[in-house]
């Protein structure tokens, strides 16, 4: 990518806005254990149902009792809602990141063969009208239903329903630029298939499958926090934000905060990725720009 | 046109078709014996074998597939292990709620997202403009439980204007039926209204730099039947698709609206029959939810003749 490009990718304030709250999650997810947290998954039976700011003695795995401020409060439990949320970030990022490349990279590889190769086309498309027809988020659960949920199939279930849209986006990318006369340039020159997509087509999609990829990984998420709020996902001891708030639910009426901190949590990731995408596909993308009233 | 109707409604099947093996397919997902794990850890050998002769699963694939399909033609969609009773009756039982929320979600939906996205297209650039555009990417992040919980915590709780949970069927009257509806399609329609507005917005805006605007006004027509008439009907087409394209959206929202309102609709049928491994009644809950994402699809692009006089197929 050229250094120009890179400045006007800077100065956007989407980017910007979506890459500082972004860095901000990774820092405390990967500083969890250094952050005043405690194990996650421990319950200290005397702190149930606390709200958030308690000053509380609280006994730990090691059964030493000490006083501590439960930030966010206690769930049902009694287990730490602060240790949890700050968990629960792990777990999203790492799903809504590895659920965009799974489905770029499959979606990809769909795309470039419907695009390039005739035969292929008519059958792999006609497949993914069929996955497009499942509302992905009923997909999702029935690839979970019949796979068991944990980590692996979470991710790959959430994926396959993003799958056509990448692959659609591709084979559109590579029809247009399989038309360019230094496709054909290449072609005249004896250069194998495989190279031409390699080394042509797939630099020159680039750019809009960055942005694709940010809104896959924005319905990722979402679609995460979902199967968990819905008992469908993880199992409820492992924190993911979904599971606080299921867990969230039942107490509801009384302790309404345990909804909100991790609602705030997910709103802001997948309000920051999807910024970060909007402002990538306001700088990255020209045919967006020329439109006008995409803005 | 009456060639384009046949041809259109027939190119329905393939993707029917597939959808079908793709349902089909999914039991056969399942690690291990699908029967065991169905069966679950209470289960005698004679329930697994009995599960795995019903569900076919002692025959060959191809042989299971045409037995299934067979059945799913003539309307049989199975057994339910865990409500034992018929999957289509199930099926008919949980649909009012969902199409009473679905139905009351599209219509809050229009009559907000299309006068909003008109009026932000006409003073484009504008504060309700801008507001609107902050508005649709908060409701695209905004996950639709968190949402529906806030809703619930201010109008049914604290202020007491709904009710806080459950559904009144329609035979009990329209208000009752009504009131006891509009938080959960409030709540469904957000992200609703965030696509809709943000794909009228962009239409319209685009209808309003056209030649025969800028005639309408010059001949003196008023502003709002320029805006109506001119640009609003000319940006019908994308419009209508957006909302056929967000049925898919809609019925997801759906499972987890109903989820956090306790609607006894498809959706909860679904996380239920999940929750107790019931594949039948998974498999029929795809299939309808796919079948009637199909059909609005098919009707939205029929709908088009009427729109836009210029398409003729």
């Amino acid at each position: 990518m050229k250094n120009a490009t890179i400045q006007r990718v800077l100065r956007n304030g989407a980017v910007r806005f979506g890459a500082i709250v972004l860095a901000v999650l990774v820092t405390l997810a990967a500083l969890a254990p250094v952050l005043g947290t405690v194990d996650p998954a421990w319950l200290d039976a005397v702190n149930m149902n606390q709200p958030p700011m308690t000053k509380a003695d609280w006994t730990g795995p090691d059964n030493q009792t000490a006083p501590r401020t439960l930030l966010m409060g206690t769930d049902s439990f009694g287990r730490d809602i602060y240790s949890r949320v700050l968990y629960g970030t792990r777990i999203s990022l790492v799903v809504g990141v590895a659920v965009a490349v799974v489905a770029l990279i499959i979606g990809t590889f769909f795309g470039l063969m419907a695009g390039y190769f005739r035969r292929v086309d008519a059958v792999l498309m006609r497949v993914m009208d069929g996955l497009m027809a499942i509302p992905g988020i009923l997909l999702a659960i029935a690839l979970v239903a019949a796979w068991g949920a944990q980590l692996s199939t979470v991710i790959i279930a959430i994926a396959v329903p993003e799958i056509p849209r990448v692959t659609r986006l591709v084979r559109s990318l590579v029809l247009s630029i399989r038309e360019e006369p230094y496709i054909e340039a290449a072609i005249s020159i004896g250069t194998p298939t495989w190279k031409i997509l390699l080394r042509h087509v797939l630099p020159n999609s680039i750019a809009p499958m960055v942005v694709q990829g940010t809104y896959v990984c924005a319905s990722a998420i979402l679609l995460e926090a979902i199967l968990s709020f819905l008992g469908l996902g993880l199992p409820s001891e492992i924190p993911t934000w979904g599971n606080i708030m299921a867990e969230a639910r039942v107490v509801f009426s009384s302790a309404p905060h345990n909804m909100w901190f991790p609602g705030i949590f997910l709103a802001f990731t997948v309000l920051a990725v999807n910024l970060l995408g909007d402002g990538l596909r306001d700088t990255l993308d020209p045919k967006f720009n020329k439109r006008g009233v995409q803005r | 046109m009456g060639a384009f109707l046949v041809k259109r409604i027939l190119a329905t099947i393939p993707v029917l078709v597939i959808v079908a093996v793709i349902v089909f397919t999914l039991i056969r997902l399942v690690p291990g014996d699908p029967a065991a794990v169905i069966a679950g850890n209470m289960a005698t050998n004679e329930d697994i074998a009995r599960i795995r002769t019903e569900l076919g699963l002692d025959r060959g694939f191809f042989t299971q597939f045409l037995l299934w399909a067979k059945g799913l033609v003539s309307g049989d969609l199975g057994q339910s292990f865990f409500f034992k009773k018929e999957v289509t009756a199930l099926i008919a039982e949980r649909l009012e709620p969902t199409l009473s929320l679905a139905f009351l979600t599209i219509v809050l939906t229009v009559l907000v997202a299309v006068p909003l996205g008109t009026l932000a297209a006409w003073r484009h650039g504008g504060w309700l403009d801008r507001a609107l555009m902050g508005f649709s990417v908060l409701g695209f992040s905004i996950p639709v439980f968190v949402l529906g919980y806030l809703l619930v915590y201010f109008f049914a709780l604290k202020l007491d204007w709904f009710p806080v949970q459950g559904y009144r069927p329609l035979r009990e009257g329209l208000w009752p039926w009504l009131h006891q509806l509009l938080l959960p399609a409030i709540t469904l329609s957000i992200v609703y209204v965030a696509l809709i507005a943000r794909v009228t917005r962009a239409s319209v805006a685009e209808a309003l730099t056209e030649d025969y605007v800028r005639t309408a006004r010059a001949k003196g027509l008023p502003e709002a039947r320029v805006l109506v008439r001119h640009a609003l009907a000319n940006a019908a087409v994308p419009i209508v698709t957006v909302i056929g394209i967000g049925i898919a959206l809609l019925i997801g929202g759906v499972v987890v609206t109903e989820s956090v309102y306790s609607i006894p609709g498809l959706g909860t049928l679904t996380v239920d029959a999940v929750l107790a491994r019931d594949f039948p009644v998974i498999q029929g809950v795809i299939l309808f939810f796919a079948f009637l994402y199909v059909m609005v699809n098919l009707l939205v692009d029929l709908s088009y003749l009427f729109l836009d006089p210029r398409i003729r197929y």
